[in-house]
Formats: C-alpha cells, structure tokens, sequence
C-alpha cells in the first residue's frame, strides 16, 4: 500500500536466503556441565529453551538447585588448586585450544545462537562468534605474562568465580567473562541466562574436548534462582554479573559482609550526538547500528538520539527512510537486519514502554513492515516530541525503540546527555576534531565512540561509570577484576 | 604575670570555609589523663550534604586543572605543610603520641604529598592504553575521575592516613568529604587550614569532625557520591556501607590494616581506586 508520507518505502524485494540447519548438533536435552561431565539435575527437572522466531521448543535444559550449584561450586574449589598452579603457558594452551575449537565449529554457534536467541544470522555469524574466539585467543596469551600488566605488584588468582550472564550475546557473554577469569588462574561457575542457554551447553562440550582439567569451568543452568545460589554460595570469591542494574544492586547488597570480589556490567541509556556538521548520511547509519543492532538488546544501544536542531527535520527524515528498508523477520535468513525479540516477557517489556510513551504524549513513527505471524516481533520504532523527564528518555527499554530529542548549544547537549544515573556509553557525531575530544571528555560513560557505534573488541576495555556498573571487561584492564595481589 | 594561651577553635572545613556545624553540637576531646584537650564540632546529616554540594559544583572544573598544575598544587600543600611542622608535631603529642613519633609522622606526610604530587602527570601515562583492536579504528584508553569521594579516614595514625588517602584521591581529579578520625581530630582540621592556604581550591576537600556512627550511613548512602573510601576494620560498619552503597552502585574502597607510614601503602595504585576507564573509539580510514 502506497503512502505518501513515506516516499523512501523500499519497493524491492529480497529473495529469501536461509541460512541452512541440517549440519548442527543438538541433542533434545541438555544435562549441568559439572566437574568435567554433564550430569542429571538432582531435581530431576527440565524447562524448555524456545526458538523466539517460531515459538518452537528447541531442547530441554536442567534447573540447576541450590545442591547443584553446590556440587560445581565443590567441583571448581577442588580444581582451583591444581588450576592456579600449573604453569602459567600451559595454562594458556588450554584457552588457546578453546579459541581455536570455537572457530572451527563457528558455523555452527552462529546458526544455534540465532536459534535459541533470534539474532539475526549475519550478527552471529559475523560478530558474536568471531569476537567469542578473538576473547579467548586475546586472554591465552596473557596467562605468561601477567606481571607485566601490574608492574610492581604480584598478581594472584581469587579462586571461584561466579559468572551470570545475560540473553543478548549468549556465547560472547560468556567469552567475556571465563577468557579472563581462566587466563589468571581462577576457576569457574557460569550460568548463562534462561532464555538463551545452548550456545554455552555447546562452550561446554568443546571444553571437554579441549582437554581442560575437570572442574577448571562448570556449566550450569536455570533462571534467576539458581543466579542467586551462585551469589550467596559461601565458597565463591567473585562475582561477575552482566544484567540489569536493578539485580545488580541486589548483588551488590547480597555480597555486603562477605569477603566476595564483585564486577558489575548493568544498564544503560547511552546517548547518541548528531551535531549539524556531522557527515549526516554517516551518521544515520550509525544512528541505525546504535539502536537497532540485534534488536535494541543492547546494554550500550544508543536509545537517546540528541540532534542539533538546524539538522533535525533532514536527520529525522533520513532515518524514517533508512529504517523503512530494514528487513524484520527470519533471524536464519542472510537478508535479514533485525530478528527476533529474545523472549515473550521482553516484548510484553518492549510494548509497554511503546504504551508509556504515546500516553505521555510522545509521537511514534514505525515501519510499515509485515511481520511474521508466529513468534516475537517488534516494529523499529521512534518517538519524538520528547523531553528530558519523559519515562522513555530515562529509561532503559532493550528493544528497538528510540527517544528522539533536539539540542542547539553543545553546552546543552553535554548537560543533557549526562543527566542520567546511567554512565555506560556514548556516541558522537561531528567533523570537528575538537568537538569530538572535547565532547569524549565531557561524556561521563565508560565507551565512547566517536563517528561510528556499537563496536566492540577483544582487546577494548568495555563498562560503565555511575549505576551502569563497575570493572571492566576487555582488554589489558580486563584482567583486574580476576586478580588480588599481595 | 604569665601570659594566658590563646586557644584554638576547630571548626570544619566545607567549601573552603570554615564554618561551625550548622547542628550547633559540639563533643569534647580530652587527652590520656582526661583533660580537655578541644571542643570538636559533632558534624552533622546536613553538614555532610552541605559539603557534597559543593564538592560537585567543583569536581569538574578540578578535574579540568591540567595534570602538571594539580602536581603543583599538591607540592604547595607539602610546602605550607613543611612550614608549619611543629605546630603538627605539637598536636599529635598533645593527642598522647611521643615527640619522636610525631616527628616522624609529620615528615612522611609531607614526603607522601610530594610523592602524589610526582604521579600527577605521570599515573595516566602508566594505566593508559592504546588498545590494537581489529578493525580500523583508533581506540585508547585512559583514565578519569570517578566524581565525589567520601572518606572515612583511618581513626589512628590521624595525619598520615588522612593525608595518604586525600593525596591519592584527589590528585586524580576527584572532590572529596572527609571525615577525620573522631578521637584524634586536630590534625585534620590543622591540616584544612594548610589546604586552605595551598591553592587549592575551595570545595576539593571538605572535612569534617564527627561521630563515624552517626555519619557513616549518609556517606555510603548518598545518591550524589559516586564512591566510598573506609579506612577501618570494623566488620559491621563494612557490612553496611556495602549494603548502602548498593542503592546508586556506589564504588566500595575498604582500607582495612594499613599501616600508612610504611613505603609500601604508597603507589599509584592507591590513585587508580577512585578512577574510571574510559575507552575511546574513532575511525582511521578516510
């Protein structure tokens, strides 16, 4: 149907180009990856991973219960003492090994990631997975050479690291976290989320075959419950949390007392800076990248676009027409640029700021895209008429939803880009190189990205000033949060 | 005739000035044999907010110093410090310690100034990187002040410690509120006027005399303090600045034996605790 007010409606068609399936391996149930093996629950129950895209149950996955996080929380203290002390190039063959296995199983994780996730394939294939690798071969290579990343100290392992990660980058996630922890000489418990388990089910299996001692990494899984059996085990010495800021303060709280070494990777609501003499197509696409880079499931999206007001009405309308040629639908198929939403409780999320925000007055604009009838679909979406105390502008949404505003003085847009209780990233758009420095300055978040968005790297410190968390996870500053010293 | 002293009064240090505690209350400090030795201000809930007012009013423009002057700064601060020895010496013997050990004290604070006053333009070059990253971008990483600091100084060695925690804290850009050690107080608020005549400017350190129970729950709770530094071993006061600090994911420093008169309690590292790294991306290709 022809509109007028949307001249840029892609008119074209794609034919479809599906990622094909029949060559990865997943069983119909998945056991707890424990001291080296996968072992039934003790509860003997199950919950079902589905595939957000079709609604499909993919496998069964085991509830972990407080005696089984006992058992692998037991299984990495009894590993932990042979673990810190082998030789420390030994120890980086181990990871190098996991490296190298997970590229050459890469196709698989890609496809399995989008499954059980409903990224789009050429996000899994093209950055979860490589970057998953790049984390382990970055880290293997530290394991000799610690000393020279704390000069004058002496670094030593913590001991059990608890690890809970979220359902946005499954594998990556993981990556971020043991990469490190297992690079300086601790051992590990790791639940990935509850929507999003595989990926680490499959990690689990190529450490086996790795040849890793038993009870160097546990695997185990379930939702928020067994997440907090993990934080309050007597036994664990660190936690390391990527999620929401809300249970991160509750991590913070749960911990207080004990002698547990916490990092936090919590929430954001990161600000996105066109100025008027940015390269302005550039900068769409970078608006496109921040926001609707797998689904707005993005912990650094930039979901607050500030745009200098002698551009706005040219910005707003290009990315209108930009976003109309956004693909929405079959995470598997090559074409696609935005899949799926990771979970019904998520879109239920996603739809109520959507409510939220037309009942406060805010205007939307969203696609004209068919979308799927089975599974979870959200329209890309914009709002403008916006202001600072608007509950879409304050907070975070995860989804592919953006809050649009307008500034004039740069003094205003620094002003308004930091008041937030969030401080994880910020972007910036301009030609002037002063402005950019002047402006990476002034942000108060702990990534910047300067004419570009949504980069990551296995060598980049990422996390975040203020409630968006503390630590850092990449990179030499990476290693810290896994090391005492004497 | 004998001359009569003239007393000093001890006041706190917020914004630079040195007003009363707008609580009107006062606690005694006596010495070992039970003489009065000062009427301290018992600083209050108000006080503490007062002072963290202006601590982020200036925390930027602090921040924004360059590297080079806040060294300079912290040098002056060793200066006037030096200047004025024996009137630090005097005190902490007044407070029970011996003449030697007061001495001795008094010139490790001063060293330790000059010691921070070194890192300054040097501790960003040591925890910087530049980061080789894949694609073709330029990525650095490089460090920045975490905002406003509270401070629990270390109730013994009252001037060292003191001296040790806000050397390494607000070299790195940070504005900071002390609160000075509850039985041994005079040094801090002798200390202030020392800082006050330093150029350094008004609100960058804020201290205050007090009660640490009253005032550790609004120093770990505020929602405007972005870190809590607790030099002490008391398990239960730990336990709950953990647990408050939690409301706005506040940064935790506990520094629990440290005994600060020993080389090894300063290093850079000690700067770096109330320091956030920021990562920098931009593309190379044309």
């Amino acid at each position: 149907m022809a509109n007028k007010n949307k001249p840029f409606k892609a008119s074209w068609s794609y034919d479809p180009a599906p990622e094909s399936t029949d060559h990865i391996q997943l069983q119909k149930k998945y056991d707890l990856y424990i001291d080296g093996k996968f072992i039934k629950p003790e509860s003997g129950k199950y919950f079902d991973t589905i595939n957000p895209a079709n609604d499909e149950i993919i496998a069964e996955i085991a509830i972990a219960e407080k005696e089984d996080v006992d058992k692998a929380v037991k299984a990495a203290k009894s590993a932990f003492k042979n673990w810190s002390k082998i030789e420390p190039k030994e120890r980086g063959k181990y990871i190098y090994r996991i490296a190298r296995l997970i590229q050459e199983r890469a196709r698989e994780f890609a496809v399995i990631e989008s499954l059980d996730g409903g990224k789009p394939i050429r996000e899994s294939r093209d950055i979860d997975i490589p970057l998953a690798a790049n984390h382990f071969f970055y880290y293997a290579g530290w394991t000799d050479k610690l000393e020279f990343a704390f000069p004058n100290r002496k670094p030593k392992p913590l001991g059990v690291a608890g690890q809970i990660i979220p359902w946005n980058f499954p594998l990556l996630m993981a990556a971020w976290k043991l990469a490190p922890a297992l690079a300086t000489g601790n051992t590990v418990v790791l639940k990935p989320a509850e929507t999003t388990p595989l990926t680490a089910l499959k990690l689990a299996e190529i450490i086996r075959d790795s040849g890793l001692p038993k009870g160097v990494v546990n695997i185990i899984t379930g939702a928020g419950k067994t997440g907090a059996e993990i934080v309050n085990h007597p036994d664990i010495d660190k936690i390391s949390f990527t999620g929401s800021t809300a249970v991160g303060k509750y991590i913070q709280k749960a911990v207080a007392g004990t002698n547990k070494k916490i990092t936090l990777e919590l929430g954001g609501k990161s600000a996105n800076i066109i100025f008027e003499d940015a390269a302005i197509d550039q900068a769409v696409e970078g608006i496109i990248d921040a926001i609707f880079f797998n689904q707005g499931h993005v912990c650094c999206a930039g979901s607050r676009l500030f745009i200098q007001e002698s551009v706005a009405n040219t910005v707003i309308q290009k990315l209108k027409d930009r976003m109309e040629t956004l693909m929405v639908g079959d995470p598997m198929d090559k074409n696609t640029d935005i899949g799926a939403i990771n979970s019904k409780r998520q879109l239920k999320t996603i739809e109520n700021y959507i409510k939220i925000g037309l009942n406060e007055g805010g205007e939307i604009f969203q696609t004209d895209c068919i979308l799927p009838e089975k599974g979870n679909w959200c329209k890309p979406t914009l709002f403008l008429n916006l202001s600072q105390s608007h509950t879409i502008v304050q907070e975070e949404i995860f989804g592919p939803v953006l809050a649009i505003q307008t500034f004039r003085t740069i003094e205003e847009v620094i002003e308004k880009a930091n008041n937030t209780p969030y401080g994880l990233a910020a972007g910036v758009w301009t030609q002037n190189g002063s402005k950019i420095f002047h402006m990476t300055q002034k942000l108060k978040a702990g990534v910047i990205w300067a004419n570009t968005f949504n980069k990551f790297d296995a060598t980049s410190p990422f996390g975040g000033y203020k409630e968006s968390g503390f630590g850092r996870e990449g990179g030499l500053h990476g290693l810290k949060p896994y090391v005492k010293f004497e | 005739m004998n001359r009569l002293d003239i007393q000093k009064t001890y006041k706190l240090y917020i914004g630079g000035k040195f007003p009363r505690t707008e609580s009107g209350r006062y606690y005694a400090v006596n010495n070992s044999k039970g003489k009065l030795i000062a009427n301290m201000c018992l600083g209050s809930r108000k006080d503490f907010r007062n002072a963290v007012v202006v601590a982020r009013k200036v925390q930027e423009s602090w921040a924004d110093i360059s590297a080079l002057n806040k060294g300079q700064i912290l040098y002056r601060i060793a200066e006037m410090l030096e200047g004025r020895k024996e009137q630090f010496i005097e005190e902490l013997v007044l407070q029970g310690a011996t003449k030697k050990a007061a001495e001795n004290e008094v010139e490790v604070s001063i060293d330790r100034l000059v010691y921070y006053a070194g890192w300054s333009d040097k501790y960003q070059q040591f925890f910087s990187t530049v980061n080789p990253v894949s694609s073709s971008h330029f990525n650095f990483t490089n460090l920045e002040a975490t905002g406003i600091v509270s401070i629990i100084a270390p109730e013994n060695q009252s001037l060292i410690g003191l001296v040790s925690v806000i050397a390494s804290t607000i070299v790195g850009g940070n504005t900071v509120i002390v609160l000075a050690s509850e039985n041994l107080p005079l040094s801090a608020i002798s200390f202030a006027e020392v800082l006050n005549s330093s150029d350094v400017p008004g609100g960058v350190v804020n201290i205050l005399t007090g009660k640490r129970e009253e005032l550790i729950s609004h120093m770990a709770s505020h929602m405007d303090v972005n870190a809590i530094i607790y030099c002490g071993n008391d398990e239960n006061e730990m336990k709950s600045i953990n647990e408050l600090a939690s409301n706005n994911v506040k940064r935790t420093i506990f520094y629990k034996k440290n005994d600060w008169l020993n080389s090894s309690n300063e290093s850079p590292y000690f700067i770096e605790k109330t320091q956030e790294a920021k990562t920098t991306w931009h593309p190379v290709k044309v």
